[in-house]
């Protein structure tokens, strides 16, 4: 039997016109809400009832963390704003969603931006800010529309501008769009974004609650985070407690993708195991097949094998604390099911050429090391690997790994080395039959913008090539460096 | 709307952007603390309305933002969305990220390239169609999707794909917003 949908974030999705401030008025917030809970009652109630530090304990009280994917307390990370300090306060809200696999922003940007705003009202109460930015990818042109269309409306009715409820707090909120890059999703390199440059992160500390966007304290969080806001504030931390897990309490949206018979968003309790979700919410992989691989959140996250495989991890239970145990992350839970038809290598040059295209280029190690990862599972794939190949990716996605600057790197290795980790052989036996397993792989699809710049990786020579060498020595450029050097000849 | 008053613009006379673009990127003063804020938002709206962003137009916008120019195309170049260079009416975005991959962008992107008989990022003689295969756009449930222009197509199959490049209008149009549809 499937299991039920809690819908929080999502509940929105399923009425008709609740993108309308006169529908979203009139409804309860969430499935469970009581008798007149509708909305903007929660920032009603927050504004008019709770001072800004009771809303901060009351989140961090409900244990909420931050669905972007680092998974942060957000009311410990309210709490880190400073107060009383005279200076201009910033929330940024995140909605630059780029990771492979995730669209639920997007869903709640669409149906549910009301949910949004007032989720904003509350939160900027909290950190004491007078000014939100909701920074949104360039490409949601429908959700940028969608978002200025609420946010008109929401001014209108009073419930954006000066002294919101009667009471003395003013919000300004203004969409900012980005402009295309990954990058970008980090909230270091959003900030930067929002500050006119280019979308590279920066070191912490300090950090964006000391300085921010503006170089003055900013807070950034997720869209579905700040979604998840009013419901707290109306049902209370205990209602959100009694959802989930000790240490992953609440719910949270899953985009299930890839090799599934019904993708979609769906709004679970943290809990729930991947083998429910993928088997009896959507319907397994379609033609009865098996799953062979699943990355529970996101590409950053390292896949982990499933059902097809000896080594089925599919009853991992979708928390953060379980996740980690399953030696993969939970992330922004984007689940991306690869049925037992795919090729791993296949996808891990996917996945690896993307982190090769979004990479800053800020620090060396992600720079270099993910279009080095990329060339060399080209090369497997064209079927001229070598067999110390599964070794060298290994190394180059260590070298990568917490010697990035920001998490992309990380999330680039760790993409790599999931892969490795459970499907070692597939790599292995590509290398092994060479050039008779390269067919599946169209090599002018594999190259993308990158190659544009960077030369394909020649095959490595495991043996002297005397011809070769011979040409080498007669090049013109290397007798004179000799003669520079203090060869022997000229 | 306006928070801080940093001073106005006035475009020069013989500007390289339209007026209706300014008009909407006049509106961004007074978002923000510094003038230097409005630049990403603004080389979106020039790079919308006029499909890509050129040096004097790149120049304008320094001064508008209160920066200098090679900032400015510092900025322009970093980001995927801002072409600096002229693109096609209908620039067709293949998503070809995992999801989509698992789905069939691969055949997508082959089926373009042979029915435009253009390779990726390059442009069909008439100018009216661009190939760009873009990294994810976040609507993986829907794959394998495709953006053109601005608007997002789910669950494409090469018999949808050409009846949407079939249903086109002949020129790229501009709604009454001046964004491009």
């Amino acid at each position: 039997m499937a299991p039920k949908e809690v819908r929080v974030c999502s509940f929105g999705r399923h009425i008709e016109d609740y993108w309308k401030l006169s529908v979203y008025e009139q409804t309860k917030l969430c499935e469970d809400a009581e008798e007149g809970m509708v909305g903007y009652s929660a920032a009603r109630k927050a504004l008019t009832t709770m001072s800004p530090d009771e809303v901060i304990e009351e989140v961090k009280r409900s244990g909420l963390r931050g669905k972007g994917g680092a998974g942060f307390n957000t009311g410990l990370k309210w709490s880190f704003m400073p107060k009383d300090d005279g200076l201009e306060h910033f929330l940024v809200v995140n909605g630059d969603e780029s990771e492979p696999g995730t669209a639920n922003d997007r869903e709640i940007m669409t149906w549910s931006p009301h949910l949004l705003l007032e989720g904003i009202i509350i939160a900027s109460y909290a950190i004491r800010a007078n000014t939100c930015y909701i920074y949104i990818r360039g490409e949601m042109f429908k959700q940028i529309r969608c978002m200025n269309r609420a946010i008109e409306e929401a001014y209108e009715k009073g419930y954006l501008g000066k002294n919101i409820f009667g009471t003395d707090f003013s919000l300004d909120v203004y969409v900012q769009t980005g402009a295309g890059a990954y990058i970008c999703g980090e909230e270091t390199a959003l900030l930067s974004s929002l500050m006119g440059e280019r979308g590279y992160p920066r070191p912490k500390p300090p950090f964006p609650a000391q300085k921010g966007a503006f170089d003055l304290p900013t807070t950034v969080n997720n869209v579905q985070t700040i979604a998840t806001v009013p419901a707290i504030i109306a049902l209370g931390a205990d209602w959100h407690l009694s959802y989930g897990t000790e240490k992953s309490p609440g719910m949270r949206m899953f985009c299930v993708s890839g090799h599934v018979q019904r993708p979609g968003h769906y709004e679970f309790p943290f809990g729930i195991t991947l083998r429910e979700l993928i088997y009896d919410v959507c319907g397994g992989p379609p033609g009865g097949k098996k799953v062979k691989a699943v990355i529970p959140g996101g590409s950053s996250a390292p896949m982990i094998p499933g059902d097809a495989t000896d080594n089925d991890l599919l009853d991992t239970p979708l928390t953060y604390e379980d996740c980690v145990t399953a030696g993969t992350l939970l992330g922004s839970g984007a689940v991306i099911v690869m049925d037992e038809d795919t090729d791993i290598v296949w996808a891990a040059h996917n996945l690896i050429r993307f982190y090769a295209h979004e990479s800053c280029g800020k620090c060396t190690p992600c720079r270099e090391g993910t279009p080095w990862m990329r060339m060399v599972l080209e090369r497997i794939l064209r079927g001229e690997g070598v067999s110390e190949d599964v070794k060298l990716l290994a190394d180059i996605a260590e070298g990568i790994e917490t010697k990035s600057f920001c998490a992309l790197g990380d999330a680039a290795a760790w993409a790599m080395q999931g892969a490795l980790r459970h499907f070692s052989h597939e790599f292995e036996e590509k290398i092994r039959r060479g050039k008779g397993a390269a067919k599946v792989f169209q090599a002018s699809y594999a190259s993308g913008l990158m190659s544009l710049y960077q030369p394909t990786l020649e095959p490595v020579r495991t043996h002297r090539d005397p011809r070769r060498e011979a040409e080498q020595i007669a090049h013109p450029l290397a007798r004179r460096m000799r003669a520079w050097y203090g060869g022997d000849e000229e | 709307m306006t928070r801080w008053d940093l001073g106005h613009y006035t475009p020069r006379k013989d500007s390289a952007i339209a007026p209706e673009v300014w008009e909407k990127l006049l509106r961004l003063e007074g978002r923000y603390p510094w003038r230097r804020g409005m630049l990403v938002p603004a080389l979106m709206e020039v790079a919308q309305h006029h499909k890509w962003v050129s040096r004097r137009q790149m120049e304008e916008l320094a001064e508008f933002c209160e920066v200098s120019p090679t900032e400015v195309m510092g900025v322009a170049t970093f980001y995927t969305m801002i072409y600096t260079q002229p693109v096609g009416d209908y620039n067709i975005q293949v998503c070809r990220t995992l999801s989509c991959a698992l789905c069939g962008a691969e055949r997508l992107i082959e089926h373009l390239k042979e029915k435009l008989g253009i390779g990726e990022f390059e442009t069909t003689p008439d100018g009216r169609f661009t190939l760009t295969p873009v990294e994810c756009l976040a609507a993986c449930c829907g794959a394998p999707v495709v953006q053109i222009n601005q608007d997002y197509y789910e669950n494409v199959t090469p018999e949808k794909l050409d009846e949407i490049l079939a249903s086109l209008p002949e020129k790229r149009t501009l709604n009454p917003k001046g964004e491009a549809r």
